[in-house]
């Protein structure tokens, strides 16, 4: 069983290395046809950014025994603090790959690059993810009749703690886009009453 | 300024020109007592029954005003319906927090009133979960640390674009008209004020330039509409036009690119491929107020 | 012509000679209107943010008593109805004068429309030809079309009577009949179409109702009489004006019946909106009992009014059902104040704020009028009252004949031309 999962899944490290690498680089433009909203005229938005200095994961996996047991983490306290995504019946690894730390690892073993990690979010939220490809779930900007900018789970959603609470504008590779808050909005003012506006 | 506009062509044109020069006399004498704007506004006739020729006088008079008003340069279009677009928008009910960001993006895009008098076109109203869409329970003026609150959820109301507008049967003036693309648009330098349309309008929708309206010259937008955001006098009736001047250019609206959770929808509705049509076609839709029969261009739905 | 030029003057001369207390009267008008003049000049420079109608309640008081003085316009009209049943010996007086009122008061119809215009420099906009009126499709185009067109058959008709009856000449009845007749039904329709303006707006569930228009009849055929009752005791003590107890007890008794039905129809209203309490309930209770906002502030600054209406409406009708207090003119007098209150009352006020209160979006605004909404108010009706008492003073020496032409001054009026001068 694991033998051959990790056989079939060498190609696809190697791809994913090349799509972290494109990643780190330069702007993910580029997208496979099959999984993403298809219509010419889509641009991805940035993805927000990786806390600093933990990518890629390899730098310190690489020397660290590969464990794939569940159990409670000494490190990684950052998330594990955070960590409210089904936390019962969830864990690390059931997303991140025990082989290779720089890519995501779907329920078939294959795995896939942190920049497609809608791919990963769409294999449980299937409703949310054709909703997000139709451009009903999740946010556009841009031109209803052409070129649209589309935000991908993560921009709002963060993978550990996915509920929605908020976003605030960042800058993130020189690009404009969101990143998702650990916090609620605070709502604008509230309108003046009709009996406030006196002249 | 461009003038690039379809109309249907206009009857008795002249004759009508004419009364209204000779007429023009008492008009002026009223209008000097009203904070005069200007003979040349007085005198213009119907928006629909300008002449390119004339239209394109009227842009150019609007962006002397502007320059006049707030001194600074404008660009006013009055760019027409495209063709074969209809267009529609969605309101999800169940990502909307309640945040009020469409809001201020729309003051702020279409050059509203800022304070006294403040007009805000979009009107978030908190609702009670227990009660449901029930205006009984809704409150504009609800304050928080964060939203959304506990048992409330949120409902947006800005004009619903209705199919059967109740405020265009309703204006003795044919001030305000429904285009092809389904905006109603007001012709500012066409009403009178007399606010019928505020009373027929079941969305609280129009709003009323009670005052000169306020607004820095340092916060207008320059990229204006003729129907849409261009500055408005005292004294007239104005409305959401769907961002007329954004989305004739084919841009999305202020509000949809502002709403930070996506719970706004726009598109053409004669696309099958559109946002809009594919919220209708997967999504339970409905609209507010449904037995009034305004049916409206706006539909609110919940995606979960 | 020379006749006519010679009218003018006449009757210049009619307006300007008085005892003290017409002078009196005629300086606190003018006092009047000064103070809506100076008020007005500054709302139209501010804009109505002066007044305290804001997108919630976006029609008020302006419009309110526009509402209640239709009213009182159609049904001095009508009053011509009974008259001519009833036979009166004054009939041409009585609808001279009623004419004369509803004049008057379609003159601060058209003044309270007028002040609550956000554009009034754009009136011309309504207009056919030289505006772009939105007919038939715009009950306010309607409205403008039936007041001006009822102001101009009751000029018409009282330009023509008085300057037969000043000429020395009787009036022809192929001409005064017709006319009157077609008077009446403009006059009923001024109101239903009034009445149509708000019913029509099925935005506004208070208002949107079939019983409306019924309402604002019965409503006006107490509130219209009733000034006339007043005019014609003051008429007949000042000028030796020929109308007999009979006819006027017969006025209030109709005005009984007519209260009569217009208390009917509220309770008809008021049992369909508390028995079937859906949400249109609202605007009900927020009148008589007051409502509660989102955060349980209660708002009730109506239901005061709504109760001192009810009670006026009530013990008026009593006053004037029971023979003896309908014919001792004091209890009668009261009686005609107290149809005023409760008309002025529910036709006004209790009719347009609640139909705004809450508003679309279910909040609520308490409007009360701002001291520059009162003032114009009380400028408009100093014009109005104005004219009415210039046309009076013109009209009353014409029909009891001490202003004739000077050629005519001492002909009697000619025989059975359905006059009853003495």
């Amino acid at each position: 069983m694991r033998p051959r999962s990790i056989r079939r899944s060498i190609p696809a490290v190697l791809l994913g290395l090349v799509a972290v690498t494109a990643h780190a680089g330069a702007p993910a433009s580029a997208r496979p046809a099959s999984t993403a909203p298809s219509p010419i005229g889509l641009v991805e938005a940035e993805a927000p950014p990786f806390s600093e200095g933990i990518f890629p994961c390899s730098a310190c996996h690489a020397s660290l025994e590969k464990n794939g047991a569940r159990r409670e983490l000494a490190f990684h306290d950052e998330q594990q603090s955070v960590f409210s995504h089904d936390a019962e019946h969830r864990w690390c690894l059931d997303c991140h790959d025990l082989q290779d730390r720089d890519v995501l690892r779907l329920a078939s073993g294959a795995t896939v690059p942190f920049t497609e990690s809608y791919r990963l979010c769409g294999q449980c939220h299937g409703d949310k993810s054709r909703d997000w490809r139709a451009g009903v779930h999740g946010k556009r900007v841009g031109r209803w009749d052409g070129a649209k900018t589309y935000f991908l789970c993560v921009n709002c959603h963060d993978p550990h703690s996915p509920r929605f609470k908020g976003v605030r504008e960042i800058v993130s590779n020189g690009k404009r886009t969101v990143a998702p808050t650990r916090g609620y909005l605070k709502p604008e003012p509230r309108p003046v009453r009709p009996e406030e506006q006196r002249r | 300024m461009s003038a690039n506009r379809s109309r249907p062509p206009s009857g008795p044109v002249t004759r009508r020109a004419f009364l209204r020069t000779a007429a023009a006399g008492a008009a002026v004498s009223a209008a000097a007592c009203s904070g005069a704007p200007g003979l040349e506004a007085v005198l213009r006739k119907h928006f629909r029954e300008l002449s390119p020729d004339e239209l394109r006088r009227d842009l150019a008079r609007i962006e002397r005003r502007n320059r006049e008003r707030f001194g600074r340069a404008t660009h006013v279009t009055a760019e027409g319906p495209r063709p074969g677009v209809e267009f529609g928008y969605g309101l999800d009910l169940s990502r909307c927090v309640g945040c009020r960001r469409c809001v201020y993006a729309c003051v702020k895009e279409n050059n509203q009133s800022r304070r006294n008098p403040q007009i805000h076109w979009i009107q978030v109203l908190e609702m009670e979960k227990e009660h449901g869409v029930d205006l009984a329970h809704a409150d504009l003026y609800y304050e928080a640390d964060a939203v959304p609150r506990p048992g409330k959820f949120y409902f947006p109301v800005q004009c619903q674009q209705c199919r059967d507008p109740p405020c265009v049967k309703v204006c003795p003036t044919q001030a305000t008209w429904k285009e092809r693309d389904g905006i109603v648009v007001v012709d500012y330098d066409w009403c009178i004020g007399c606010r019928c349309c505020m009373s027929a309008c079941p969305y609280g929708a129009r709003h009323f330039n009670w005052a000169a309206p306020t607004l820095p010259p340092g916060e207008l937008n320059p990229e204006q509409h003729h129907l849409g955001n261009r500055p408005r006098p005292k004294g007239v009736v104005e409305k959401c036009t769907f961002c007329i001047q954004r989305t004739r250019a084919g841009r999305y609206p202020a509000c949809v690119e502002a709403c930070p959770v996506g719970a706004r929808k726009f598109g053409d509705l004669l696309d099958a491929e559109s946002e809009i049509r594919r919220v209708m076609e997967t999504k339970r839709v409905f609209v507010f107020k449904e037995e009034l029969a305004t049916h409206p261009r706006l539909y609110y739905f919940y995606a979960t | 012509m020379s006749g006519i030029v010679e009218f003018g003057r006449g009757c210049v001369r009619q307006v300007l000679t008085g005892g003290r207390a017409y002078k009196a009267w005629l300086a606190l008008l003018l006092a009047a209107i000064a103070v809506g003049a100076v008020a007005y000049a500054r709302q139209a420079a501010v804009g109505l943010i002066a007044t305290n109608m804001r997108d919630d309640v976006s029609w008020a008081f302006y419009i309110g008593n526009f509402t209640f003085l239709v009213g009182v316009a159609a049904a001095a009209v009508l009053l011509v109805i009974p008259a001519y049943v009833y036979q009166w010996k004054p009939l041409k007086e009585v609808v001279v004068l009623g004419e004369l009122l509803a004049i008057s008061a379609l003159v601060m119809c058209l003044l309270f429309v007028l002040v609550d215009m956000g554009r009034p420099d754009r009136f011309l906009h309504v207009l056919p030809l030289l505006g772009k009126p939105n007919f038939p499709r715009s009950l306010l185009t309607w409205d403008a079309l039936v007041l001006n067109t009822y102001l101009f058959v009751n000029l018409a008709l009282v330009l023509y009577l008085l300057y037969r009856t000043y000429r020395g000449r009787g009036y022809d009845r192929r001409v005064f009949l017709p006319l009157v007749l077609l008077s009446i039904p403009i006059a009923i329709s001024t109101h239903t179409v009034t009445a149509f303006l708000y019913d029509g707006m099925a935005a506004r569930p208070y208002w949107n109702a079939s019983i409306l228009a019924p309402r604002f009849i019965a409503s006006a055929f107490c509130s219209g009489p009733a000034v006339m009752i007043v005019l014609f005791q003051i008429l007949r003590r000042t000028n030796d004006f020929p109308i007999q107890d009979e006819a006027i007890w017969k006025i209030a008794e109709l005005m009984s019946y007519a209260m009569f039905l217009n208390l009917f129809l509220l309770g008809a209203e008021l049992f369909k909106e508390y028995y079937s309490a859906t949400e249109h309930l609202a605007y009900t209770q927020y009148l008589w009992r007051g409502l509660r906002d989102a955060s349980g502030a209660p708002h009730g600054a109506l239901v005061p009014y709504a109760w001192i209406s009810l009670a006026c409406s009530v013990s008026a009708f009593l006053l004037f059902l029971v023979p003896r207090t309908r014919k001792d003119y004091r209890t009668l007098n009261l009686g005609c104040l107290l149809i005023w209150a409760g008309v002025y009352i529910e036709k006004g006020m209790g009719l347009i704020i609640p139909g705004f209160t809450p508003s679309a979006l279910g909040q609520i605004y308490e409007y009360t009028p701002t001291g520059t909404e009162w003032a114009v108010a009380v400028g408009v009706f100093g014009i109005g009252f104005l004219v009415f008492t210039l046309l009076v003073k013109i009209a009353v020496p014409i029909l009891v004949g001490t202003f004739r032409a000077p050629d005519r001054a001492r002909v009697p009026a000619p025989a059975g031309a359905g006059t009853a001068s003495p």
